[in-house]
């Protein structure tokens, strides 16, 4: 039988950074001419991978070969001269050059800038026929849309001679029209000959248009096949995980009762004016916790912040207990002391840049966002020795390791950071919590200890929104799920009614369409 | 009469404006690679002693140049070796850089010529002087005062500016430096080395700030003597500000200020009808009002290069 | 993907307060003695005498800690505007501005007030001037976006030159040539060191030194307090360290900026009561004398803590005392192998101190893994 050439191949790629495995031996073979997916949920791995292929990253063990030839990738420089290009999440532009001297950045021809652009010129105009990707040469980036941004950097790409080409989450920012019109560009450089690397988490794309997908979760390659043989269902199961484990042993039922928080249609978009989220509508009762299913970088982070007082959003209202905040102009949206004095405590998705000083010792990361409450400070003074023995109760409570309130906050685990946090928001017998991705880099035993302390936070009567994409989490925990993707809410189900088929389907719903015939 | 006043008024202006003018196109061209220079001073004072010992005992006008060149060349490169290859932090390197040569170039100048820290005046043979001699008599107070009775680094720091300009503008490598003062990502990601680029960068400016020195030196005074500089650096750093960033703007910015200093000059003790006397330090403080109020976004924004004052570092 | 950058490069905690700033001096004073040998003349001899000039008399010892006091104003100022995230290059003209305060409000009330009265109102307006001078600055950066570093050295110069427009016009002594204000009534004279020791019996030799170097030591500790021990300090610190995490925490950084520069311009200020004061008994052109700078110097050595602040202090005091000495007894030498000294400490300890740092930390964790007491503290 004639194997088809593999235009790239990885063997045993290892790269780490600090304590995580972002790569563990992975493996990847990409036929020339195919476009291959690569998929995975955020942090399972796939753009280090890429980072490697691209020469961003070295590679602690492991080899790669381009079209059948064992080469070794330092730099982007060595990369584009083997014909790879990379098209990057966030664009390699500068706003204030136009769209030619962007695409000729790296590679002008000649000292004078005149002969350089004539020369390029010349070459993007066949090749704009060619591909199909048409950019006005001459407008300024900044002024360009969001498409033709990507289009450029593909055409960029094309230009320094790319026969690979590496697209990382391309539709993420693209609207469905523009999503086709990249397809159609993408099918006709297949056709072409050029070799596509597809790195998405969108499964209905992937169905749509590539021949071969690789599945990665966690920093390994946990699943391989065509695309003529596998089915979207199969695809969410593989991406989503293994098999779910219901932790919800003697998890008494929810006595869901008042409601503590309710957003109406809250929408807000990035500084790129991208939306990032599409009338999101919850509320939270007392004594439930609701989980936010949904792969990461879905709107759940925005939504967080919105919620916490930490952003505003373009619309939408909010009641927290009696309280009311809109968005219009002039009105007040809750700010993060308004959110501490309704019993709104949170706990951030990013205990590095949010949930803690890391320059601070244990014991002022232990009272962050607390430290004016009388018990903290008196007359303007920090309590020093009150809040000292107040965290060394804290960190025997909920056994932090090491129990020492001095010890800056950068060198506890993950793990007994998280706690650290949780101690804090949980100490103020709050009425609603916030909770991100509880367990983000946390070790087994200490996720055990704080699914257990959010269980008995609920069962005294707290508001919990739990949001996690860890869908072992969300099964553990949640009395009602809502999966978030794109945005927008495309689902609500009961815990009764969740596994993880459904949930992965809702997870990559699109429509309301969709979501019906997910639930039916 | 007056029009003798205005042509030495006009003359004087570029004199003052010369030095700035340098230094300004050298910051230019580092803060658009990327890396805030707030070491203009320093590096033009020790282009300054280096001309004024190297003539004083060489005797050659040549060689005081070109010493004047490599030392703020070298600091250039520290500067570099700093922030560009250590990710040290750029403010307090050129601050650091500017102390450090306030003390040794007295501690140089006291040991090597005995004199307090002045170098031995510069015999005439190796200072510059007028192309035209003469020019204010052969051809009148304006034109020959104001424009052609200037020496050969008077011209040359306005023919730089045109260069600078067309270089920025109109040649590739002068893209490229553009391009990593605002996203060195991409750069990176196009396969050029970032550190080469401000290396290049750095070395340029060290040239400016070079000549800055030397004419101070070899045409605007005879000697070198301490802190001659005299905060001429951090003139031209909010010149350059004022100009925001861009060669042509920060020519009229340096001019404006030169003409500043030239007119309070005139001014000092002179009452005006129905003013009184003209307080001269008001004057002389304009430059640095005038770019605070620009600085707050009063006059317009000044926008700096996007990647100014942050290192380099890729990803994660 | 939360990897922690660098950890592997950390130094221990007493290498990071003792072993690093001792080899940064050790490295700047290496440097010194390769120019003071190439200026013809004996490190050693240099450094010894320096030494006893700063040391080796009461005399001396009173100077160096005269130097010493308006090193730790400066000093502290911008220490406490680092730790909120903020390069204070501005104390020059802080301490200018505060000075101009202390001195306007001795030139106005000195006729009328006993001293006890007039000090604490000539610190106050010392401290006014000088938080004005830089709130104003914070201001620009914590609301229209201008940086603090550029403004500060702009207003560096606009405080030079209002000084000069008030001491040539308003402030002039009608038949005098100096460049200065009327002498002070002799009740804002703040009391030296000599004049008190001598008061209570003990022969004292006469010096600038004043009653200001314990407002020194107050102030220091007030920092010590201030940043460590109250909100405002906590909150100021945060904002400086995270402001992702100040602004979770409901800490606004915008008006931490303007606190934080208040503060520290107020401290900057302080540095009147020690030269107007203490010493001229007038207002006069450049009595800061380019401590402003040294401040720099002092806050990056002294790591931004008050005690490190008053350590670098007194080692700059010394070298400015030991360095006017070593001028006068040897020929051909200059104090300003001092400022040159001062510039490559900053260069050694603030802008390399990666460069510094990196291979240091890979020693010392080369040895303490000879050794074999290597604490584990990291656990998980």
């Amino acid at each position: 039988m004639n194997q088809p050439p593999l235009a790239v191949r990885m063997r045993g790629i290892h790269k780490q950074f600090g304590s995580v495995r972002a790569n563990d031996g992975v493996d990847l073979a990409v036929r020339a001419g195919s476009i291959h997916a690569l998929v995975g949920e955020n942090g399972a791995g796939k753009s280090t991978l890429m980072s490697v292929l691209y020469g961003f990253y070295q590679a602690e063990a492991g080899d790669i070969e381009i079209d059948g030839k064992a080469v070794s990738i330092r730099n982007a420089q060595d990369a584009i001269a083997l014909g790879l290009g990379m098209v990057h999440q966030h664009f390699m532009l500068i706003d204030t050059l136009s769209a030619l001297d962007n695409l000729m950045l790296g590679c002008e021809q000649g000292l004078l800038l005149r002969g350089a652009r004539a020369k390029a010129r010349e070459r993007l105009a066949a090749l704009m026929t060619r591909s199909g990707l048409q950019v006005r040469l001459d407008a300024l980036v900044g002024d360009l849309s969001v498409g033709d941004r990507q289009r450029l950097e593909i055409l960029k790409a094309l230009y320094r001679g790319a026969r690979i080409l590496i697209l990382d989450e391309p539709t993420a920012v693209l609207t469905p029209q523009e999503t086709e019109q990249l397809f159609g560009v993408l099918e006709r450089l297949r056709a072409q000959g050029s070799t596509i690397l597809l790195i998405t988490h969108k499964l209905k794309e992937v169905m749509r248009i590539c021949d071969q997908v690789t599945v990665m979760r966690a920093g390994r390659v946990v699943h391989e096949c065509a695309i003529a043989e596998t089915s979207i269902n199969a695809l969410a199961e593989a991406m989503v995980g293994r098999k779910v484990q219901l932790g919800r042993q003697g998890m008494a039922a929810s006595a869901a009762q008042e409601v503590r928080l309710e957003a109406r249609q809250l929408s807000c978009a990035d500084a790129m004016g991208v939306p990032r989220l599409r009338e999101v509508s919850l509320s939270l009762r007392a004594g439930e916790i609701v989980g936010i299913a949904g792969v990461a970088g879905n709107g759940q982070s925005e939504l967080l912040d919105l919620l916490s007082g930490l952003a505003r959003p373009s619309a939408g209202v909010l009641r927290i207990g009696e309280q009311t905040f809109g968005s219009n102009r002039g009105e007040h949206w809750l700010d993060p002391l308004t959110a501490r004095k309704l019993g709104l405590a949170h706990v951030p998705e990013d205990r590095h840049a949010r949930a803690m000083v890391m320059a601070f010792p244990a014991w002022e990361s232990a009272v962050l966002g607390y430290e004016g409450l009388p018990a903290n400070s008196q007359r303007g003074f920090l309590r020093g020795t009150a809040i000292r023995a107040a965290t060394a109760a804290m960190m025997a409570q909920f056994d932090v390791r090491p129990p020492l309130p001095e010890l800056g906050s950068a060198k506890f685990s993950g793990g007994n950071q998280q706690k650290i946090v949780l101690a804090r928001e949980i100490g103020q017998a709050p009425r609603v919590l916030l909770v991100g991705q509880p367990t983000r880099g946390v070790d087994i035993g200490a996720i055990e200890f704080i699914h257990a302390q959010l269980r008995a936070l609920r069962d005294a009567g707290c508001a919990i929104l739990l949001v996690s994409s860890e869908l072992d989490e969300i099964l553990a925990l949640a009395d009602r799920v809502l999966v978030m993707n794109e945005g927008r809410i495309t689902g609500e189900l009961p815990i009764e009614d969740c596994d993880e088929t459904r949930l992965g389907l809702l997870m990559c719903a699109t429509s309301a369409m969709e979501t019906k015939e997910t639930l039916q | 009469m007056d029009e003798i006043l205005i042509g030495t008024l006009l003359a004087s202006t570029l004199r003052v404006a010369t030095p700035l003018i340098f230094c300004a196109l050298a910051g230019v061209i580092s803060e658009r690679s990327g890396v805030i220079d707030i070491g203009l001073e320093g590096k033009m004072l020790a282009a300054a002693f280096a001309a004024g010992a190297v003539g004083a005992l060489s005797g050659s006008t040549a060689l005081a140049l070109t010493a004047a060149l490599g030392a703020s060349v070298l600091l250039s490169m520290l500067h570099g070796y700093a922030c560009v290859s250590h990710r040290g932090d750029q403010v307090v390197a050129g601050m650091a850089i500017n102390i450090f040569i306030a003390g040794i170039t007295v501690v140089l100048g006291i040991a090597w010529f005995s004199q307090g820290g002045q170098t031995p005046a510069l015999p005439d043979s190796v200072r510059l002087h007028p192309l035209i001699e003469h020019a204010g008599e052969r051809f009148g107070p304006l034109l020959g005062s104001a424009v052609l009775g200037h020496n050969i680094l008077v011209y040359l720091s306005l023919a730089l500016v045109v260069a600078v300009w067309w270089f920025l503008q109109h040649s590739t490598p002068g893209l490229r430096l553009r391009a990593v003062g605002e996203n060195p990502h991409m750069i990176d990601a196009a396969g050029i080395s970032v550190k080469a680029l401000r290396y290049q960068a750095l070395a340029l400016n060290g040239i400016l700030c070079g000549l800055a020195g030397s004419y101070l030196v070899l045409a605007m005074n005879a000697a070198f003597s301490p802190h001659m500089t005299a905060g001429r650096g951090y003139m031209a750093l909010a010149a350059m500000i004022f100009g925001k960033w861009r060669p042509l703007p920060a020519l009229a910015a340096c001019l404006l200020f030169g003409f500043l200093d030239a007119i309070a000059i005139r001014l000092q003790g002179v009452v005006l009808p129905g003013i009184g006397e003209v307080p001269v330090q008001l004057i002389q403080a304009l430059p640095y009002l005038l770019t605070v109020i620009l600085l707050a976004g009063f006059m317009g924004r000044a926008i700096a290069p996007r990647a100014l004052g942050t290192p380099y570092v890729k990803e994660r | 993907m939360s990897a922690s950058p660098g950890s592997a490069t950390r130094l221990p905690r007493w290498a990071d307060i003792f072993l690093l700033p001792l080899v940064n001096l050790c490295i700047a004073l290496a440097v010194a003695a390769v120019v003071v040998a190439l200026v013809g003349q004996q490190p050693l001899t240099v450094m010894h005498s320096l030494i006893e000039g700063a040391f080796g008399s009461a005399r001396g010892l009173s100077y160096t800690l005269y130097y010493t006091t308006s090193f730790i104003f400066t000093g502290l100022a911008v220490a406490v505007a680092a730790h909120a995230g903020l390069f204070n290059i501005g104390a020059e003209g802080q301490a200018t501005i505060g000075g101009l305060g202390t001195g306007l409000l001795a030139l106005w009330l000195a006729p009328h007030l006993p001293s006890v009265l007039l000090w604490p109102l000539m610190l106050l307006a010392g401290m006014c001037g000088g938080a004005l001078w830089a709130a104003v600055p914070g201001y620009l950066q914590a609301r229209r976006g201008s940086h603090v570093v550029i403004t500060t050295i702009m207003f560096n110069f606009l405080s030079s030159a209002l000084m000069s427009y008030l001491l040539v016009h308003p402030l002039k002594v009608n038949d005098g040539m100096a460049v200065e204000s009327a002498p002070f009534a002799p009740s804002a004279h703040l009391t030296g060191i000599h004049e008190l020791l001598g008061a209570l019996g003990i022969d004292w030799p006469s010096s600038p030194l004043n009653l200001s170097f314990l407002l020194a030591l107050l102030a220091a500790a007030g920092v010590q307090l201030l940043l460590w021990h109250t909100r405002l300090g906590y909150r100021l610190r945060a904002a400086g360290s995270s402001p992702g995490a100040a602004e979770y925490a409901g800490i606004e950084p915008g008006r931490q900026i303007i606190i934080a520069m208040a503060i520290s311009g107020a401290l900057a200020g302080m540095l009147g009561m020690n030269e107007i004061a203490g010493v001229n008994d007038k207002l006069l052109l450049d009595f800061v004398a380019g401590a402003g700078f040294t401040g720099i110097a002092v806050a990056v050595m002294g790591r931004n803590h008050p005690f490190g602040v008053i350590m670098a202090s007194l080692l700059f005091g010394a070298l400015f005392q030991g360095g006017a000495e070593v001028a006068f007894e040897i020929p051909g030498f200059s104090r300003d192998m001092v400022v040159m000294l001062q510039g490559l400490i900053v260069l050694v300890s603030g802008a390399m101190a990666q460069a510094v740092a990196q291979p240091l930390s890979r020693l010392v964790h080369a040895l303490s893994g000879l050794s074999g007491h290597r604490k584990e503290l990291q656990h998980g």
